[in-house]
């Protein structure tokens, strides 16, 4: 167990490796209420919610469906990443547990001058379930998730105080459920019955990366610009209209030429790359790239990273590894979907 | 291999064992490959390399972390486990008989009881 930001959370239940492959091949269940959700009703919680983040909640069409969005502040840089959902009288956010404190400041200042109430829910927990069984896993769970399985991703449903989404932090088919902390026990245990495997954080870290899923705090914090960490597409530019919080910055930003970006890099060499270490392209000495994460990839046994490098013309580049010169090669920052490898190499 | 020879220990977790009159077997310890997870990697030493005491000796990586091992005693490697080259899990499934590391020629036994016995080991651990 770690202290996990005052949450008391497991590192692995066993083989971190073992909790990966059951989420890629079965399912697996991980108890995620360390995360900050946070509701938001009021007559203006619409127009607020579209000023406070980067993509349109306008963009929700259903009541329930969710998207990834930046919180940006004034610079354009990130503040962080939130799911945002929308709910019945209003919005749903679901924030980082280690940004909490950064981000109720934010969002309080600024939500004064809207009729908005927000309401932290820690009377709610949340348990995500990803693998291609998960829908099998919570088929006599007394509530709608079986439904879900018709549903798109990102799309939810919400009946007796249980809300479930689409959606997870894997590459894998899923949901996430926010329920009463007082019945997390029941769907937990449940899950568990009907074959789901506990995943501790060590196996969550391995599945988002090879998902190429960012980490707040390792691809991006309130110095990084979205579009140098892979965010540019949840910036939602439709209405132009709209204003957001960092939006004249972002403007500024894409017209500079020094943007890096992030990109996915794969070694054959025995030495797994990790976060902080430095990466420079062919035909350069000196290092402007850096590993944001990096770590052993389950799936593909190799050594597998995010990397922010320089935009340049190179298919690979050298990660310096303890003082050794690993060569690995540049692509899509994205590795593993659905079992599936999808990482495409630079041509 | 099994051995029922006594196992003696380094406080940065290597263990070594004298299977034979004056070889020793070398590797990591079961807290150790608990502290480290799931191992990934490992760099063994070449044949014939001259190791000393306390000194680096091979690399293991696991998903968590890199971690020099260092070895027990002076000596020359004389084998090494090259299995655990494809299947470095092997160590942590059994890292006190299989997933044994390398062994060193030694010339001094007498050493051998300057290293801390497992109970010593033990107590360094719960520190």
């Amino acid at each position: 167990m770690v202290d996990f930001h005052g949450w008391d959370m497991p590192i692995n239940y066993g083989s971190q490796i073992e909790e990966h492959h059951a989420v890629r091949e079965g399912c697996g269940i991980f108890d995620v209420s360390h995360m900050t959700i946070l509701d938001f009703e009021g007559s203006e919680s619409e127009i607020f919610i579209r000023k406070l983040i980067a993509n349109d909640v306008r963009k929700l069409l259903e009541n329930y469906s969710g998207l990834y969005s930046a919180m940006l502040n004034d610079k354009g840089y990130v503040i962080d990443d939130l799911i945002a959902y929308r709910m019945d009288k209003g919005f749903r956010l679901v924030v980082n547990c280690a940004t909490r404190g950064e981000d109720l400041k934010w969002i309080s200042a600024r939500a004064k001058e809207y009729d908005v109430n927000m309401l932290e829910r820690d009377d709610l927990s949340m348990v995500a379930i990803q693998g291609p069984q998960s829908p099998n896993v919570l088929k006599n769970f007394p509530a709608p998730i079986d439904f879900l399985k018709e549903k798109k991703r990102q799309q939810g449903i919400f009946q007796d105080d249980i809300f479930a989404a689409k959606t997870g932090y894997t590459g894998e088919l899923g949901f996430e459920v926010i329920l009463p902390n007082e019945k997390a026990i029941d769907l937990w245990n449940i899950a568990i019955s009907e074959g789901a495997k506990p995943i501790g954080l060590a196996a969550r870290d391995t599945l988002r990366l090879e998902a190429g899923m960012n980490l707040y705090g390792f691809e991006m914090d309130e110095t990084i610009s979205p579009f140098e960490c892979n965010m540019g597409w949840t910036v939602c530019w439709q209405d132009d209209q709209r204003d957001f919080f960092g939006k004249e910055s972002l403007i500024k930003q894409k017209e500079s030429n020094d943007l890096k970006e992030l990109v996915g890099i794969i070694t054959d060499e025995k030495a797994i790359l990790r976060q902080g270490q430095k990466i420079h392209l062919e035909k350069e000495n000196h290092a402007r790239g850096v590993v944001t994460s990096g770590s052993y990839s389950p799936s593909l046994k190799k050594p597998i990273a995010l990397a922010r490098l320089p935009k340049s013309e190179s298919t690979s580049c050298f990660a310096d590894i303890r003082g050794k010169r690993v060569k690995a090669i540049i692509g899509t920052p994205k590795f593993i979907k659905e079992g599936k490898l999808i990482f495409k190499e630079k041509v | 291999m099994s051995s029922d020879n006594e196992v003696r220990y380094l406080s940065s977790h290597e263990w070594g064992r004298i299977d034979e009159d004056g070889i020793l077997t070398v590797g990591i310890s079961e807290h150790a490959q608990d502290l480290l997870g799931d191992i990934v990697f490992v760099e063994l030493p070449d044949i014939g390399d001259m190791l000393e005491a306390e000194g680096e000796s091979a690399i293991v990586e696991s998903v968590k972390a890199a971690s020099d091992v260092y070895s027990p005693l002076t000596g020359e490697v004389i084998e090494i486990n090259e299995k655990l080259i494809d299947e470095p899990e092997i160590i942590n499934n059994s890292p006190l008989e299989d997933g044994w590391f390398f062994k060193i020629k030694i010339d001094d036994d007498l050493q051998f009881k300057d290293l801390l016995t497992e109970e010593e080991y033990n107590d360094t651990c719960e520190d």
